[in-house]
């Protein structure tokens, strides 16, 4: 009889985990397929606020200003003269160095002081959009040599070295000695 | 003396501990769980993006908000003619862009707008909605560009 009653066997509910790690890998594996870490890239800009109508837009001495005029075919009038893209990186480095920098001789032609250089861009309706950001490209080339020329004197490798050494929230002083100045001209109406 | 000397033959276990596994997998998927996007959109338009040197990247996607011109997409991989895009539906008058990027500023103060313009496109469309853009306020814009390649000079 003693043999009847048996010991109740108490079996301890577990749920077996050595199927978890299985399952996770499933999850990641279909993460990382969907998953892409390719990063936006793209040029900056700062579009001009909305201006007052009835204040007039501040004035720009006319030897401040560099022009660049894009027209329909895609051709480019650098101050009046018809230039190839690749040569406005060196135009607008002279414009804004222009009393700086002792490469240059502060020419009546170009800018007095960096902080009143403005590179204009003006483009007509029917301009290519890729002549354009090649343009624009190419003044911001222009400011980023100058930048560059900068960090130098600073004893860093390059501007991206500088700008990647800042810590969150401290002031970018290359950036602030010359600001990268463009304006992005309307086209004229009734074209 | 020998039996003192003799090599014991090395009995600790060699097997690694597996009980850790599910956890270490468990972080990679976290990972991956938090920095994937799905695409919810489906651009309706074409847009073969510019080649630029001068190029930034956005760290913050979830300031972006997409604006696509190009030409329409047709059957048979034809385009149609330039239409304006923003999140999932195309935008018939641009003066409309003005109100979506007004309600979408509210939300988000501290907006990018990316510019994802087909490179065939006319420089018109363009400034259009730029000034609708300047209308409402969303300054911060960006020329999405891929990075040139071959390099221009």
């Amino acid at each position: 009889m003693a043999g009847l009653i048996s010991k109740k066997q108490r079996r301890e509910a577990e749920i077996p985990t050595s199927s978890m790690a299985d399952i996770a890998f499933l999850l990641l594996i279909f993460f990382l397929v969907t998953t892409t870490i390719d990063v936006d890239t793209g040029i900056g800009m700062t579009l001009p606020p909305k201006l007052d109508e009835n204040v007039d837009p501040p004035p720009v001495k006319d030897r401040n200003m560099l022009k660049i005029l894009v027209n329909t075919q895609g051709q480019v009038l650098l101050e009046d003269e018809p230039s190839a893209i690749n040569m406005i990186r060196a135009e607008v480095m002279k414009h804004v160095l222009n009393c700086v920098s002792s490469q240059y001789n502060c020419s009546e032609e170009y800018s007095e002081n960096p902080d009143k250089a403005v590179v204009s861009i003006k483009t007509d309706r029917q301009t290519p959009y890729d002549v354009y950001i090649q343009t624009l490209d190419e003044v911001w080339m222009g400011y980023f040599e100058i930048w560059d020329q900068l960090a130098r004197q600073r004893g860093f490798a390059s501007y991206n070295a500088y700008k990647d050494q800042l810590a969150e929230g401290q002031d970018n002083e290359i950036n602030k000695e010359i600001k990268a100045q463009i304006s992005l001209a309307e086209p004229d109406p009734g074209q | 003396m020998s039996v003192h000397f003799k090599k014991k033959a090395a009995n600790a276990q060699t097997a690694i501990p597996t009980a850790s596994l599910p956890d270490i997998i468990f972080m990679l998927l976290i990972f991956f769980m938090v920095t994937t996007v799905l695409r919810e959109t489906t651009v309706q338009v074409r847009t073969i993006l510019p080649q630029a040197e001068a190029i930034e990247k956005i760290e913050q996607k979830r300031l972006v908000t997409y604006v696509y011109i190009g030409p329409k997409k047709l059957q048979n991989n034809q385009v149609g003619e330039t239409a304006i895009q923003i999140d999932d539906a195309l935008v018939d008058e641009v003066t409309n862009v003005r109100t979506i990027m007004y309600n979408k500023l509210t939300e988000q103060p501290r907006l990018i707008v990316s510019l994802r313009v087909d490179e065939s496109s006319e420089m018109g469309k363009v400034i259009d909605v730029q000034q609708e853009l300047r209308e409402a306020g969303t300054l911060r814009i960006n020329y999405s560009s891929k990075r040139d390649i071959e390099g221009t000079l």
